[in-house]
């Protein structure tokens, strides 16, 4: 065997990042840049739960990506398990006790697991109709949500519960400013790290290969419906817990965190940061949170700015704002 | 023993009678060319004995055992392992990224929660092995989409080879493709069969690759078998002659 074969083999064998050059080096500048943000972010005159939002919005839409850009599956109905992450902590702090990491949990397997449900009934459909049965089901949820009043706050949404001291092996911390930045990025990189270990696995590649072409995948041996409904639950779970997230960080939850339209907004911003790529909706969310921060200062219609710039990625960027550094990098 | 065994097989659409009363036997490591006028049943053929949909009549036997009527899957499990008229690769992954999911999908990993570096290594020993097979090391990294029509087809053998085939079907294996790609595709074919001995059936149409690589050839012809022989005797039989070559594109 040749020293280059080797070479390759061992860059390929190992974990999709090569060597300490290039994509190491950037995710080490990245992670960092989140680590110091409440640092930075007040220098620049902004604030740290604008950081925080950003997290959550692109660990909902990071989750969703798994499906949608890695595996082919256009759900519409995400806002869903976002909201059942949101409402299981909600209901979990106000009824039950003042436990943050039941409250995470209960969000997290809330969400989760109606996803999982789910899967069966959606992983038959491709193209259209999978995002038409998605969008139903999704509504299915936030109907309930409307209409069980006296448990869900119906339409003004569940008030009554708040971030409580997080207890820890030495002692508890009161969850303010930066301490809840840290405690939402730590959920962040737990969630992070799942897609990053399921992509980068045998189940992940049979993934993409759906995506690209299903015919020749089920010709492989692999029942690619299993294959779309372990995506749509693992997506689930991830976006159940940025959902949780949500939920703690405005210590409030709405009917409208499982309305369709939000599931729309995680798509475009899938779309716009780059649905192939693994950070494109990190970028996506990052430029959705800001936009909504700065432009609605301005104009009531910073939804048509985000419009605007939607079609404007569509047309001329087609990979996303991230696909197009990408490209510009390797070629 | 021989490998393929056809018992008096047919098939039929509806009032279209697509292959009738074939009798055909395939030896292991035969390289057999199977040739025919557009619509004579040839595609036919490979998908009834690749389980893509059973005979109205008659019976397949693989290795001695009877295969007719089994799902593609079990003849997939069995070896038996084909290509398509049209190309079926993975667009967007690299060459390698191809034949990885195809060694992943053969060594039934895709479903295990995990994999230690111990099955990576063995997967990726495998994938750069199937590489070196098909002599696409030098374009491992490349997009397959990007690739000439003549390397996807390469790529999707590559694929096909994942799963240590006993009988290989090649539909049409080096239709639109240039004279270097075409070469390059048969020297494939050919290195195969001598030195893996993958007995192989291939549809061609091309006359120089068919009498230069088949050990033996069948001609089919409106749904029924013309003839059978080495390269010598088709080209002396006077009824090939007539309805094959004469009525040639
Ligand atoms: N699934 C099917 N349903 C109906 N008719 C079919 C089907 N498959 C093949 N046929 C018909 O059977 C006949 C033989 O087709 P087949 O595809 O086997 O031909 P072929 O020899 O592979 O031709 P070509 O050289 O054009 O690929 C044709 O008349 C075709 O229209
Ligand atoms: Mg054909």
């Amino acid at each position: 065997m040749s020293v280059e074969t080797e070479t390759r083999e061992r860059t390929r064998a190992g974990s999709s990042l090569p060597a300490w050059s290039g994509e190491r080096l950037r995710f080490a500048i990245f992670a960092a840049v989140l680590l110091l943000a409440p640092v930075w972010l007040p220098l620049i005159g902004s604030y740290t739960d604008l950081g925080t939002r950003v997290l959550v919005y692109a660990l909902a839409a990071m989750g969703l990506n798994l499906l949608l850009g890695f595996t082919g599956g256009l759900s519409f109905g995400h806002a869903a398990y976002f909201g059942l992450g949101a409402y299981g902590t909600g209901l979990m702090l106000r009824y039950v006790g003042p436990n943050m990491w039941l409250a995470v949990a209960a969000g997290v397997l809330l969400g989760g697991f109606a996803a999982t449900l789910v899967g069966p009934v959606v992983m038959r459909r491709r193209g259209i109709y999978f995002a038409m049965i998605t969008i139903a089901i999704g509504q299915m949820f936030y109907f309930i949500a409307v209409r069980w009043n006296n448990f869900t706050g119906g339409e003004d949404g569940l008030t009554g519960f708040q971030r409580e001291p997080l207890a820890l092996p030495g002692g508890s911390v009161t969850l303010t400013g930066p301490h809840f930045y840290y405690f939402v990025l730590f959920f962040f990189a737990v969630g992070v790290f799942l897609l990053w270990r399921v992509l980068n696995s045998p189940l992940g590649h049979a993934m993409v290969g759906a995506r690209e072409n299903s015919r020749r995948l089920e010709f492989l041996g692999i029942r690619v419906e299993r294959l779309t409904w372990i995506s749509f639950a693992i997506s689930g779970f991830v976006t159940a817990l940025a959902g949780s997230m949500n939920a703690l960080l405005n210590n409030f939850t709405s009917p409208l965190d499982l309305y369709w339209q939000l599931s729309g907004y995680f798509v475009i911003i899938c779309v716009l940061g780059g649905m192939r790529n693994f950070w494109g909706p990190f970028v996506g969310a990052a430029i959705y949170v800001i936009m909504q921060d700065y432009a609605s200062t301005m104009t009531k219609n910073w939804l048509s700015v985000i419009g605007v710039m939607f079609m404007l990625v569509v047309l001329f960027f087609p990979r996303g704002l991230l696909g197009v550094l990408a490209r510009r990098r390797s070629g | 023993m021989s490998l393929l065994e056809l018992h008096g097989v047919s098939r039929s659409f509806g009032a279209l009678r697509a292959l009738s009363d074939i009798d055909l036997t395939v030896e292991p490591g035969e390289l057999r060319a199977v040739i025919g006028p557009n619509g004579a049943g040839k595609t036919t053929l490979f998908n009834l004995i690749s389980g893509f949909f059973p005979p109205s009549a008659g019976r397949i036997l693989f290795e001695g055992r009877e295969i007719t009527g089994e799902q593609p899957a079990r003849l997939v499990a069995r070896g038996i392992i084909r290509t398509f008229q049209i190309t079926e690769i993975f667009p967007d992954l690299t060459v390698y990224e191809n034949l990885r999911l195809a060694v992943e999908a053969a060594m039934g990993l895709t479903f295990r929660p995990f994999l230690g570096a111990a099955g990576r290594r063995a997967v990726a020993r495998r994938a750069e092995e199937l590489l070196e097979a098909v002599h696409l090391a030098d374009k491992a990294d490349r997009v397959a989409s990007e690739l000439a029509h003549g390397d996807q087809r390469i790529v999707e053998m590559g694929i096909t080879l994942s799963r240590e085939p006993r009988l290989l079907l090649l539909d049409e294996p080096t239709a639109g493709m240039g004279e270097e790609e075409t070469e390059h595709m048969v020297g494939i074919i050919r290195r195969l069969n001598r030195e893996r001995g993958i007995t192989m059936l291939f549809i061609e149409h091309d006359m120089d690759i068919i009498f230069g690589v088949a050990d033996r050839i069948t001609v089919l012809e409106n749904g029924t078998l013309l003839a059978e022989g080495n390269a010598a005797e088709i080209a002396a039989n006077e009824a090939v002659q007539a309805a094959y070559l004469g009525s040639r594109r």
